[in-house]
């Protein structure tokens, strides 16, 4: 009896839900046909706005000399902050990026004319002329840019905000043994450097003088790939310089604090026989700079990767324009974000551990290996 | 005839794909084996599947 009943709950259930998609499908359908005429129609459109598209996420994988937040091509408008551009051009030029108005003008600083193309800045004449040779590369002088950009503005809030972060968990310990405030997120994390990251690759001896570098690359990557999540568009793990900077870093903390097991390793490897070792020493000196070579691809290229990815299942979402294309592409662009969420963690982790790798390698102590 | 660079981002992506993926496999066998080194292994599973990456990455930008 009760087989019975549970059978035809069952059933019944599923003639329900039968019942359901179709009501659905019976709503829907008028919609699909006609986004499905409307796609017939605009082609050339469709064509164009991929183009748009792909023009987008260029442009946001590059940096700027605008903090832009919103703009809108077919009205013009900009809503955004202009950032100031230092241009070392036979003695320092300041001034604003606003003087470009966005690449369409010329600015005209002390009698010389700068052009913006593509971003970068040129040297021109007052009608703002590029010359390019056959590769389609300008070949006007380019002085040399030290401006205050997007990425640059970025990391210095990233800073700002570390600096208060950490100062405020650092002064709560002087009040008692708990951490207050958000001292009570990161201690954790602070904990987390230092016994899963520092001390297993490190060893206990040396640890702590490599501490505060550690803390401050893992927090400073993970800051910066999270505001790369956000709206302000920001994309600056994703920026080869950046993460150049950053593999730097740690090569010259590796190659400086390295005892002389570790020159040993490299040019007279221990244990192995005399011939080899000759053969090995170019291999070693080679792996000290592809070390670090390969922490610079990682972060960069896998942020990048992850903002293609993200913005080009968002700009689907444009090209679909029917409902069931675009509502896979929002489920997926979410889906990913999420992913993205662990990335960025994940690649901030990988970078700080590698890092105290390389560390550990340059203070290793015992050579009867 | 030349080989276009999409086929080679293809075989890179099956190369690294197939790596990670052992790792990530062996990693399994490995915390099933032994739950209680389960921290250790998923740290040098992470290092080697990140090395592999990161050679992925930068056959990727070479293709």
């Amino acid at each position: 009896m009760h087989r019975f009943l549970s059978h035809y709950y069952l059933s019944d259930m599923r003639r329900d839900f039968i019942e359901k998609i179709l009501v659905l499908m019976l709503i829907f359908a008028p919609m699909m046909t006609w986004a499905q005429h409307e796609l017939t129609e605009t082609e050339a459109g469709s064509e164009q706005q991929k183009e748009g598209i792909q023009g987008f996420i260029e442009h946001h994988l590059q940096d700027s000399h605008y903090f832009t937040l919103t703009e809108d091509e077919e009205s013009g408008s900009h809503i955004g902050i202009p950032l100031p551009v230092i241009l070392w051009d036979n003695g320092v030029k300041v001034f604003s990026a606003s003087e470009f108005h966005h690449g369409e003008t010329v600015a005209e600083v002390d009698g010389e004319y700068y052009a913006l193309y593509h971003n970068k800045i040129y040297k021109t004449d007052a009608e703002g002329t590029m010359n390019f040779d056959e590769d389609h590369h300008p070949t006007n002088v380019k002085p040399l840019d030290f401006s205050i950009t997007k990425n640059v503005v970025t990391m210095l809030l990233v800073s700002i905000l570390m600096f208060i972060l950490f100062r405020g968990l650092a002064k709560s310990y002087s009040s008692g043994p708990m951490p207050r405030g958000m001292g009570r997120f990161f201690e954790p994390l602070v904990v987390f450097v230092r016994d899963e990251i520092a001390i297993p690759n490190i060893g206990e001896k040396h640890y702590k003088k490599y501490m505060s570098f550690l803390l401050t690359i893992f927090f400073f990557i993970w800051f910066l790939n999270l505001l790369g999540m956000t709206p302000l568009g920001v994309n600056v793990t994703g920026n080869i310089a950046v993460t150049f900077g950053l593999a730097l870093l740690t090569f010259l903390i590796t190659t400086f604090t390295a005892n002389k097991n570790y020159w040993g390793h490299i040019f007279w490897m221990p244990g192995v026989p005399k011939l080899m070792r000759i053969v090995l020493a170019p291999i070693e000196v080679l792996g000290m700079f592809i070390k670090p070579f390969s922490l610079m691809i990682r972060l960069y290229a896998n942020m990048t990767a992850g903002h293609v990815v993200l913005m080009s299942i968002i700009g689907l979402m444009f090209l679909f324009k029917n409902w069931i294309g675009s509502t896979l592409s929002f489920g997926l662009a979410f889906a990913l974000s999420i992913l993205e969420l662990l990335v960025a963690a994940l690649q901030a982790y990988i970078f700080t551990m590698l890092s105290a790798l390389y560390f550990g390698m340059a203070k290793e102590e015992h050579d009867d290996h | 005839m030349e080989i276009p660079t999409i086929v080679g981002a293809g075989l890179i992506v099956i190369g690294a794909g197939l790596g990670i993926g052992r790792i990530g496999g062996q990693a399994m066998d490995a915390i099933a084996r032994q739950p209680e080194a389960s921290g250790k292994i998923q740290t040098a599973m992470l290092i080697a599947a990140a090395l592999i990456e990161g050679i992925g990455f930068a056959a990727l930008f070479a293709a």
